[in-house]
């Protein structure tokens, strides 16, 4: 019986990694909810977003370090988020201007800007793979760890240690300061309210004088900055692989609807919602069992619930489940 | 130009097209891209049923595609009975537990009451139990099998029946994962079905590729048997021996084009019947109503259709036609590759087709699958050609000309998705547009 060691092994493994990837998701979903809510369509070009920003966060990334320009104990792709999220909010009103407004002035039905959104994340997918390459680029620089695993083993004295990468620090402590933001642009701005008008409804919002171009024009920047954001803390989490961020999709979809299409506290909680249950149910307990049982009954297995491989079939079955079950998610957003 | 003439002008440029490559090519690479082009052919027939009849958005044809892919193994592939002894029995039993949990869960969801705390703790309760039970069995048999010789089998194999049979299995299999999923998603908002087939199709993936005692995984299952005869045959045979000189090719060179032309005369019965079915499905009053719940569900309902049901069949119907070219596309590989299945290859490019042919048209279906797969064949020496001729002012050495043509096989998905923007906003028709019933007359 090691109580303490368990703990910590459980902390290591699964709240750590959890807390970093929920908010990676969270933002992602944050995105996917806002286009949802003022556009009235679920963006699959998503994913390609948020992995175009984080291209260019590395792309400026680089600039920065053969200038001489770092932030050292920080991660130079810091310092590349700013002008990535320029660029993407450029990109995004590109997009938006050739392909979806037309859509809009026809008052298409949505399945046909569900296809169009197909076609621009394939397109995107293509332009990333043209510029970067299709290769694994390694992102993080400056110091790997705040607290590694044999100092925190030296500094309580148990078996188990507990690291914390600077990354996943970043990661926690940009998602909060965005969520922050955010919220208090939609609650507090009058552009906040005017979008939230607009999201409620359309055309009581169009007959108190909003102008929906300008709203929609709030959308896009929104989006560029939390896809930006969202793609280059995950690609420094977890290294940058351009077609990754296609499997990413699933998660990030499921962590909205889940949470309630539409609202943003939703996204934040279908987010943590999903990666606690994916970081969970792939952890082998082995380690953890052998700390809390008696000797005798160690597993000989390892105590995976499901293999990593499938690791997207939880956020699958979650939303199979929330469909099922509450099709509205947990937050109660528009459906149906 | 009429419809008749676009008909006879888009299928004549076509034949001229695989003329051309027969001619300046070579014949054998011309029957291989058409052999393809059928298949992708029967393949944009089943994605246009959901989209073209129905407006149904279908993100995972990759998956009923896979389907078709694993039917094809699991019938022709030789059986191991070492396999079967060393864990068949472990497995089989591991299934009737999961069968067994579902069934169970099913009739405490039906028997109690809903919202109910208990039900909930019931139903965690029968899930739980029943997956401990079912890893139970199914790990150490899983290990016993992959223990079986692994670098030649390793896996359970497949019944040893003739290939054809697992285009009708591929296509059942297809229909029973898309019952399943049109069941849970359908009647919901058309994202949530897009998003759940997305899903489901990179799960069936994700289980092909790590299932090795099913599928044998990344290690594909090679030399599936043919329905046609192999090359080396036709070379000994003095029958075709004496044609071969009749006609004054080589014996090499002929058996390749013969062996083509067999499969293309399979394919083509396929093609035939499917789309002939669908287009008497379209004509008949079946095809009238789902175009009419296509174009508007709130008063097709109040006239008494049953929306939802009808989405499903089609939904059913369309799945286990991608499942049998999906079947038809590993026969003619003679292997299975898991690891080969990529959604820009079978969902985006199907997708493509189908747009660029002209949804709910199913003769603009098998224009868009010959039109697309030719052009994806050949996007890529047109791309080097292109890139090569955009730096020709550039040095050699010169780093972006050397990144530029390097990337060149990136253009594919950057061509795919212009085409399929391009022509969803300026031609969304397509190339042949829909036919009302009037515009026969």
């Amino acid at each position: 019986m090691d109580l303490l060691n368990a703990l910590v092994a459980l902390a290591n493994y699964i709240l750590v990694p959890g807390i970093a990837y929920g908010s990676q998701l969270a933002l992602g979903a944050l995105g996917v909810t806002v286009v949802y809510g003022i556009l009235r369509f679920s963006n699959f070009a998503h994913g390609e977003t948020m992995s175009a920003g984080a291209m260019f966060a590395i792309l400026f990334m680089w600039l920065f370090q053969s200038l001489g320009i770092t932030i050292a104990p920080l991660p130079t792709i810091v310092l590349g988020l700013i002008p990535a999220i320029l660029c993407m909010i450029v990109y995004l009103l590109i997009t938006d201007r050739f392909v979806y407004r037309y859509y809009r002035e026809q008052k298409a039905k949505p399945v046909i800007f569900l296809v169009a959104s197909t076609g621009l994340m394939f397109l995107t997918n293509g332009i990333i793979r043209f510029i970067i390459g299709p290769d694994e680029q390694r992102v993080s620089d400056g110091a790997r760890f705040v607290m590694k695993a044999r100092e925190f083993k030296q500094l309580t004295g148990l078996n188990e240690g507990l690291a914390i990468k600077t990354s996943q620090l970043i990661t926690v402590l940009a998602a909060v300061a965005i969520v922050v933001a955010l919220f208090w642009f939609l609650e507090k701005t009058k552009s906040g309210k005017s979008m939230r008008a607009y999201s409620d409804n359309e055309n009581l919002a169009l007959l108190s004088g909003i102008n929906p171009d300008r709203v929609v024009m709030i959308a896009w920047t929104l989006t560029a900055i939390l896809a930006t954001v969202a793609g280059a803390l995950y690609g420094l989490d977890k290294g940058y692989k351009p077609f990754t961020y296609l499997q990413l999709l699933l998660p990030v979809f499921a962590s909205a609807i889940v949470g309630g299409l539409g609202s943003p506290i939703g996204a934040i909680v279908g987010g943590f919602v999903i990666a606690f249950s994916e970081v969970t149910i792939t952890y082998a307990f082995k380690k953890v069992i052998k700390y809390l049982a008696p000797d005798a009954w160690a597993p000989e297995g390892l105590v995976q619930l499901l293999s990593t491989d499938y690791k997207f079939a939880v956020s699958f079955v979650i939303l199979v489940v929330v469909l099922i079950v509450m099709p509205t998610g947990i937050f109660k957003g528009k459906s149906l | 130009m009429t419809y008749q003439s676009r008909v006879y002008l888009s299928f004549g440029s076509m034949a001229a097209l695989l003329l051309i490559v027969g001619f300046f090519q070579s014949w054998s690479v011309a029957f291989a891209i058409l052999n393809l082009c059928l298949i992708s052919s029967v393949m944009v027939l089943g994605v246009n049923m959901q989209w073209g009849y129905a407006g149904l958005f279908n993100a995972g044809v990759m998956g009923f595609a896979a389907m078709g892919g694993v039917a094809a193994v699991l019938v022709s592939a030789p059986p191991v009975q070492e396999a079967w002894q060393a864990g068949g029995a472990g497995i089989v039993l591991s299934f009737a537990i999961a069968i067994a949990t579902a069934v169970a869960v099913g009739v405490v969801h039906w028997k109690m009451k809903s919202g109910d705390l208990a039900k909930f703790a019931v139903i965690t309760a029968i899930i739980v139990i029943g997956f401990v039970l079912y890893r139970m069995n199914l790990d150490p048999a899983v290990e016993a099998i992959e223990a079986v010789e692994p670098a030649k089998t390793g896996f359970l194999g497949g019944l040893g029946l003739p290939i054809l049979f697992s285009w009708a299995v591929g296509g059942l299999l297809a229909a029973g994962v898309a019952w399943i999923i049109g069941k849970i998603a359908l009647g919901l908002r058309s994202d949530y079905f897009a998003i759940a087939t997305l899903g489901i199709s990179e799960i069936i993936v994700a289980i092909l590729k790590n299932e090795d005692w099913l599928t044998r995984g990344v290690k594909n299952v090679n030399g599936l048997p043919r329905p046609v005869p192999y090359e080396i045959d036709v070379q000994q045979s003095p029958f075709y021996q004496g044609i071969a000189d009749q006609l004054g090719v080589s014996i090499v060179e002929f058996s390749s084009i013969y062996v083509k032309l067999c499969y293309s005369a399979l394919f083509l019965v396929v093609l035939l019947v499917i789309f002939y079915l669908s287009e008497k499905a379209l004509k008949a009053p079946w095809g009238r109503m789902m175009r009419a719940i296509r174009d508007n569900e709130v008063s097709a309902n109040a006239m008494g259709k049953h929306v939802t049901g009808r989405h499903l069949q089609v939904f059913i119907l369309g799945s286990a036609v991608i499942g049998i070219a999906g079947a038809m596309l590993t026969t003619i590989d003679g292997q299975f590759t898991p690891a080969s299945y990529q959604p820009l290859r079978f969902t985006f490019l199907v997708w493509v087709m189908v747009i660029v042919g002209g949804s709910g048209n199913n003769l603009g279906s098998v224009i868009g699958g010959f039109v697309i797969w030719f052009f994806w064949i050949e996007a890529e020496p047109i791309g080097l050609w292109m890139m090569d001729l955009i730096t020709s002012g550039m040095a050699p050495e010169n780093a972006l000309r050397l990144h530029l043509i390097e990337s060149a096989s990136h253009m594919r998905l950057i061509m795919m998705g212009a085409i399929l923007l391009l022509v969803l906003r300026f031609s969304a028709k397509g190339i042949l547009p829909e036919q009302d019933r009037q515009s026969h007359r």
